[in-house]
This record gives structure tokens, sequence and C-alpha cells, in this order.
């Protein structure tokens, strides 16, 4: 219950930039786009071990950000707000790119005629691109949901395997694995595998339903 | 009044329009890749020219040298591109009420009766045949009660008896309303029955304007 709870908080915190990010990639012509869409994707190709290193060290108390949020009374490492950030950040390349290219499938001239009709940017996005491209946001919402799911890397890094306070289902798992808890890993890995596969069969339901529209 | 004076270039291709558009119908006439449709979208907004101005009456939409370039969304033109683009997931209904504005002069009932398209309000875009697809269109422009009306090819796109049939709604709506339309076709038959000014362009260049009777001769 714990990681599907923090699985859905982490989705739905990526939501607002994840748009934000996949409008800009998508329709943006600025110097360094490609720069930006590395970075956005660079945790998909990056040890998470490696990420959630770096989500350490910016977190932790003496870190850049971890220093800000700790005047402000927020202490994250170690705690769910980890577990969270984590799965967000992991999350959120998928999500981008599934939202992408859906934006990428909106005809311009649609975007146009409103822009001519007085809407401007922001209402254009809400009104127009949004709404045809509904389909890849909730694919992209589900794919971000099942990665958070399954997170494990940068979580056991940054918010370790406290039972109760940080342990994910993917956590318990090795947990369980490596203390010998076979039979409780084993129901791990069919809930898992269950919400997984749920999450992704919805997903390539709509992306194959907004393909066929478009 | 809509003064032009710019220059386009895209790759080879150089549009060169210097010319006022004095007419309640302009028509844009010529040849097929001779700068129409660019034209219209300079007006719009919708492609930015090299150098030159854009204004209509004392209103500048564009100027190279004062680096004024109005975004589309502020320039108050009414534009029906060729392919209509009605927004698929919008009733007509929505479609028609998309650009309205504060203080608009014109009501939904009184543009549906003018274009009689009242039968449709309700129905999906994807319902519509041709003829009321451009009627809608038309509706919808007209409800964002723009400055001017740009109309690219409205008719190209429909059989002849869908064009005697359509041709009425705009000739209803250049005698009811005072907006200035500037109108993209190649048809002689539409630039002389509906403009009462016409310019013709070849190649990116203007090579003739004035009457339609003096210059369509």
């Amino acid at each position: 219950m714990f990681t599907v709870a923090t699985a859905a908080g982490a989705t739905v915190v990526m939501i607002v930039p994840g748009l934000a990010l996949a409008w800009l990639l998508a329709r943006g012509r600025f110097r360094g786009h490609l720069l930006l869409e590395t970075l956005v994707s660079l945790p998909l190709v990056m040890p998470p071990v490696a990420t959630g290193l770096i989500l350490l060290i910016l977190c932790s108390p003496r870190g850049p950000v971890g220093r800000i949020l700790a005047t402000a009374g927020i202490e994250v490492v170690f705690t769910w707000k980890a577990v969270l950030l984590a799965m967000a950040v992991m999350g959120l390349p998928l999500f981008v790119r599934t939202v992408k290219a859906g934006i990428e499938q909106v005809d311009r001239r649609y975007e146009a005629a409103a822009a001519t009709l007085g809407a401007a940017p922001l209402r254009v996005f809400l009104t127009i691109t949004l709404p045809l491209s509904l389909p890849s946001v909730v694919a992209g919402t589900m794919l971000g949901f099942a990665r958070a799911i399954g997170e494990f890397g940068a979580t056991i890094v940054i918010a370790g395997s406290i039972p109760g306070a940080t342990r994910t289902l993917a956590v318990a798992i090795y947990t369980f694995t490596e203390t010998g808890r076979d039979a409780d890993a084993a129901v791990m890995v069919g809930v898992s595998a269950m919400i997984a596969f749920g999450s992704l069969w919805l997903s390539n339901r709509l992306t194959s339903q907004s393909s066929a529209r478009s | 009044m809509i003064a032009l004076d710019f220059v386009m270039e895209q790759g080879e291709f150089v549009l060169e329009v210097s010319q006022q558009l004095t007419g309640r119908i302009t028509a844009l006439f010529g040849p097929s890749g001779a700068g129409k449709t660019t034209t219209l979208d300079a007006i719009a907004g919708l492609r930015t020219p090299s150098r030159g101005s854009i204004a209509i009456d004392d209103h500048v939409l564009f100027s190279s040298a004062t680096r004024i370039d109005v975004p589309v969304h502020k320039r108050h033109v009414g534009y029906v591109a060729q392919d209509v683009s009605l927004f698929p997931h919008l009733s007509v209904r929505r479609n028609v009420l998309y650009g309205r504005r504060e203080g608009q002069r014109m009501s939904l009932p009184t543009v549906a009766a003018m274009l009689e398209i009242e039968p449709l309000l309700d129905r999906g875009v994807s319902q519509l045949s041709g003829g009321e697809r451009q009627r809608v269109a038309l509706a919808r422009a007209l409800m964002s009660s723009a400055a001017v009306l740009l109309l690219d090819e409205p008719l190209a796109a429909v059989d002849l008896e869908l064009r005697r049939r359509i041709l009425p709604y705009l000739e209803r709506v250049r005698d009811e309303l005072r907006v200035p339309i500037v109108y993209v076709t190649h048809a002689r038959e539409e630039v002389h029955a509906l403009a009462d000014f016409v310019v013709m362009l070849e190649r990116g260049r203007v090579v003739q304007s004035g009457e339609p009777a003096d210059v369509l001769r």
C-alpha cells in the first residue's frame, strides 16, 4: 500500500512539470533544445544507483538543495519524501517522452486556427493540444506510475530500506530474498507483476487508440 | 484598409508584396505557388516576413524597422484556412463559440441564422459535409469579431453544385457585415461574383491590381 500511495504521489508530482517539458520539447524551438531533451532522458539510461547517489548528494542536509530545504524544516533523505523523489525522477523521462510523442501527433493547424481565433498559447495548450493528446498523457501517466512502482536502485540509495517508513515493494523483494524469506518475496513479486502488467496494458491500449485516431 | 509592404524569403521562393487592399472584398488571384496563401499567413502572423511592414488601418501588426511583431492571438483576424481546421474534439457549437470575445458584435443565433447552421450546432464535426464544414468555419471566424476576415480558397475543395450553394452565404457576409475580407482564389468567376478589388500575384510578385472588370479582362 505504501508503494502504491507513494508511486501515485510521485506520478501526480511529475504531471505538471512533465507536461511543461513535453510541450517545450515538442513545440519549442530554442537554443539548448537537444541538451534539455538529453538531460530529461538521462535517468532512463544512467544506472539508477548513480541517479540515487546524485539525488543523495543534492538532498543531504549539507547538499545544495538539502541545505535550503533544511532551513524550511524539511528533511528528505531516508524519509518517504526521498522515496517519492526517487520515483518521480525515474518516472519523469517515460512520462515526458510519451506525452511529447503524443503532442507531436497533434496537427499544428488546429493550434494555428485557435491562435487566429484569439487564444493565447496557454489556452491553445489547455483547450486544443492537451485534449487532442490526452490518450498519450494517460498512457504516459500509467508508464510513469509503473516505473515508480518498480523503482529500486535510486530509492535504496536515497531512502534506504526502513520497514514501515521507506521500504517499497521492490526494496522488500530484495530484502526478503537476501534474508531467505523466499515465500514472502514470491508474494511481492506476484503483486508487483500484476500492478506492472495492468499499468502497461492500459498504457499500450491508450497509445494504440491514440495512433488509430491520428 | 490593409497596407502590405513586405518581403518574405523562403529558400528560393521570394514573396514581395507592396500593395494597399482597399476593397470590401479583395481577391488575391493567381496560379498555385504565386504566394497567395503565404500573404494571408503573413497578415495572420502565422509566418514572419523577412522585412517590411503590415498594418490594418492604423494598427501596425508587423514592422521590421520598429521591431513590432504582434502575436497571432492578438491580431484580431478571422482566418478560414483551405483545410478549414475545425477542432475535431469539440461540437459545432463549441467550435463556433471558441473565438467569442467580450463585446462581440454578433451573437450565435444571428451568425447561425445567417449561415443556416442552426440544425448543425449540436453535431460533431465529423458528421458534417464539405459545404457544412465551410459554413461552420466561416461562422467561427465571424464570431471572433475579427477586424479582417482572411478566406483561403474557401470553395476550392467543393464541387460546382456546392459552390453555387455556398457563394450566396459569402455574398451575405459581404453585404451584411462591414468587415474587410481578403479572399484567396484562382477561380475567375468567384472574383467577379464577390470581389470589388483584385490583386493578381505571379511567382511571388504583384503583377496587376484594381477592379476585377479592369484586371480580369
